[in-house]
């Protein structure tokens, strides 16, 4: 098949890209900047009592290489893309001396799956429900949705968590309200660790899904409704075909092409609210991880949850774009990644 | 310009009310030229009042009048908002149209570009970002960084509409008459993809006054300065929920809900506003 062939090299071609700018980016914010993170660290670390200056100016050295900011600007730019390949971003300062990828390990499986999760969810209900509201316009029930949808869609994921969290913690208090399990239970792959961990995402997940259900809701209904006025839809009214079949299999199926890749190219943002919602809920994923590593002015570990996100995120992309053949069977990429603009 | 205000008024609800909203707002923002004392005093009112006479949005814990404090935080937050806007509309403008117009390889590369700026996180860099600067980082700067990182989206609406432009006859005889790749996207091109600017533009303002939300309430930016993301972050300092100072937050969480939910009503009748078929859709569903 040619024309996967071409679709699957240039979309790896985009994932390379994504990977390299981003990391000039983090290279360029960490290395451009005045402001030296050894002196940084230097100063939280003899904040905590006095120090001789011999073992200060030994700590200067061996940070230097352990940042890899010594020796000329060509080399530090090589040194930096080797030690990111390598995924080794060298040990944490917060939790000496456990390293920063051990750090980042630990974290992934819950912010993956919180993600997966809401992400699913508030698409297939945005859609679905975007959708019917676009072929029955005038239905009651569907048409609060879409007032809903539409006060909800431009609020951010911040706000909406903060609202869910005064709401589920002070007025009526009936869902934990922080941490990814409960405290006192064992982490293994017991009934009662998955009903907790199951407890504890409730709230989080749901404030994904109705920050980002307001979206899909809209680009849906404002696609299918486009599409109902296309010929072939009249024609297939005029044949007697299933209203089910019209909308199942000749409106949403074309409308979905472009949700899909609407889907690809929101996941970045998406990614920024899961971090937010992940820190107001307190839940052990990297958003959390990430903000307790700059206030505890731990350089390594925000350079290597940012690289981690920049990386995970190109891979969800580029699954989503795999994925893009299977309901829209042309393939055409120039097509595909036109619909949404 | 005027005709086209008092049609939508009249026929669009959504607009109307999302004029309403961002009216009030807009009008607490410049409320703030006339606060009784300077924003960052401390301890010029009694702490802790509730809102009620006196004080119409209560006292925080620092002792400064919420209204007051607010008006300043949303004047600060709006000025941001619009210079990152009007900052990242240039760089979307001019990549929007020249890629459109010039299209072959010059497009296949500015759109590579472009799609890596839509997909990459930008929270996580921001961070970082906001991690090396500490406390060199300025409101300026922020809005800098945050436009060349937010442009991306609307480029590509931009270079759409230019590849159609691209084909229209007019563009040809421009070209036959001997005006310059320059000449023809600023002086041919541009008129036509202004109205999409406005609306592009507000929802720019919602996306950077979102993000600058986020990063203060995290402390992540200058806590100094006020804005709408800082009171909620000063408020959380003092544990103001905690404290029942509930006031403190709610002022500001509900000042900027109605500014996105205005900016972005604002945004989505101005789109179909534009779009001559939804506006036809309009007047049969309403006719």
């Amino acid at each position: 098949m040619p024309a996967y062939g071409r679709y699957l090299l240039k979309r790896l071609g985009q994932f390379a890209l994504v990977i390299f700018i981003g990391v000039n980016i983090t290279y360029l914010v960490t290395h451009a900047t005045p402001i030296d993170p050894v002196e940084q660290t230097i100063a939280v670390v003899t904040n905590f009592g006095s120090t001789s200056p011999d073992a200060i100016a030994d700590m200067r050295e061996s940070l230097r290489e352990l940042y890899g900011i010594g020796g000329d600007p060509v080399a530090q730019y090589f040194g930096y893309w080797r030690r990111v390949l390598a995924g080794d971003f060298g040990p944490s300062l917060s939790a000496f001396p456990t390293p920063v990828s051990t750090l980042v390990w630990r974290a992934l499986p819950w912010t993956i799956g919180l993600l997966l999760v809401a992400t699913l969810m508030s698409w297939v209900l945005g859609n679905v429900l975007g959708g019917l509201a676009g072929y029955f316009p005038r239905n009651r029930t569907l048409r609060v949705f879409g007032l809903v949808a539409m006060a909800l869609h431009p609020i951010p994921y911040y706000i909406v968590a903060f609202v869910l969290l005064i709401i589920f913690g002070f007025l009526w208090p009936v869902l934990p309200i922080t941490g990814g399990s409960g405290m006192n239970i064992r982490q293994d792959f017991s009934a009662e660790f998955i009903l907790s961990v199951l407890k504890h995402s409730i709230l989080p997940a749901l404030s994904l899904v109705l920050a980002s259900f307001g979206g899909w809701f809209v680009g849906m209904r404002a696609l299918v409704s486009n599409i109902v006025t296309e010929d072939y839809v009249t024609y297939a009214e005029l044949a007697g075909v299933k209203r089910r079949r019209i909308l199942g299999a000749y409106i949403m199926r074309n409308a979905m092409a472009p949700q899909l890749t609407g889907l690809a190219m929101s996941l970045g943002a998406i990614f920024n609210g899961a971090i937010i919602t992940e820190q107001v809920f307190g839940y052990p994923g990297i958003g959390t991880l990430l903000v307790e590593a700059v206030h505890k002015g731990d350089y390594s570990l925000v350079l290597g949850v940012t690289t981690v996100s920049i990386v995970a995120v190109a891979t969800a992309v580029l699954i989503i774009d795999l994925l893009h053949p299977l309901i829209d069977p042309r393939v055409r990429p120039v097509e595909a990644s036109e619909a949404r603009a | 310009m005027l005709a086209i205000l008092r049609d939508l008024l009249r026929t669009n609800r959504e607009f109307t009310v999302g004029l309403l909203l961002t009216g009030v707002v807009v009008a607490v923002a410049v409320a703030s030229l006339f606060a009784p004392y300077p924003p960052l005093d401390v301890y010029v009112v009694p702490p802790d009042m509730p809102p009620g006479e006196g004080f119409l949005l209560g006292t925080t814990s620092r002792g400064q009048d919420v209204f007051w404090q607010l008006a300043e935080a949303t004047r600060n937050t709006l000025l941001f908002g619009v210079a990152v806007a009007a900052i990242s509309r240039v760089i979307a403008l001019t990549v929007g149209l020249l890629s459109g117009y010039l299209g072959g390889i010059v497009d296949r590369v500015l759109m590579s570009i472009n799609d890596t700026f839509i997909v990459v996180p930008l929270f996580p860099i921001l961070v970082l970002f906001y991690f090396v600067m500490r406390d060199s980082m300025s409101w300026v700067m922020l809005a800098l960084v945050m436009a060349s990182l937010g442009w991306a989206y609307d480029a590509r609406l931009i270079r759409s509409v230019a590849m159609s432009l691209k084909t229209r006859e007019f563009t040809q005889q421009a070209v036959f008459s001997g005006m310059g790749t320059r000449q023809i996207v600023t002086q041919e091109h541009l008129p036509y993809v202004l109205p999409i600017i406005f609306s592009t533009t507000l929802n720019n303002l919602n996306w950077s006054i979102g993000l600058e939300v986020t990063l203060s309430v995290l402390g992540f930016t200058d806590v100094n300065t006020p804005t709408i993301g800082g009171m909620v972050y000063w408020a959380n300092q003092h544990t103001a929920l905690v404290a029942g100072i509930w006031w403190w937050i709610a002022a500001p969480v509900v000042l900027v809900a109605m500014l996105f939910i205005g900016l972005f009503l604002l945004a989505s009748s101005m789109n179909e506003y534009i779009d001559p078929r939804s506006r036809l859709g309009r007047i049969g569903a309403d006719g």
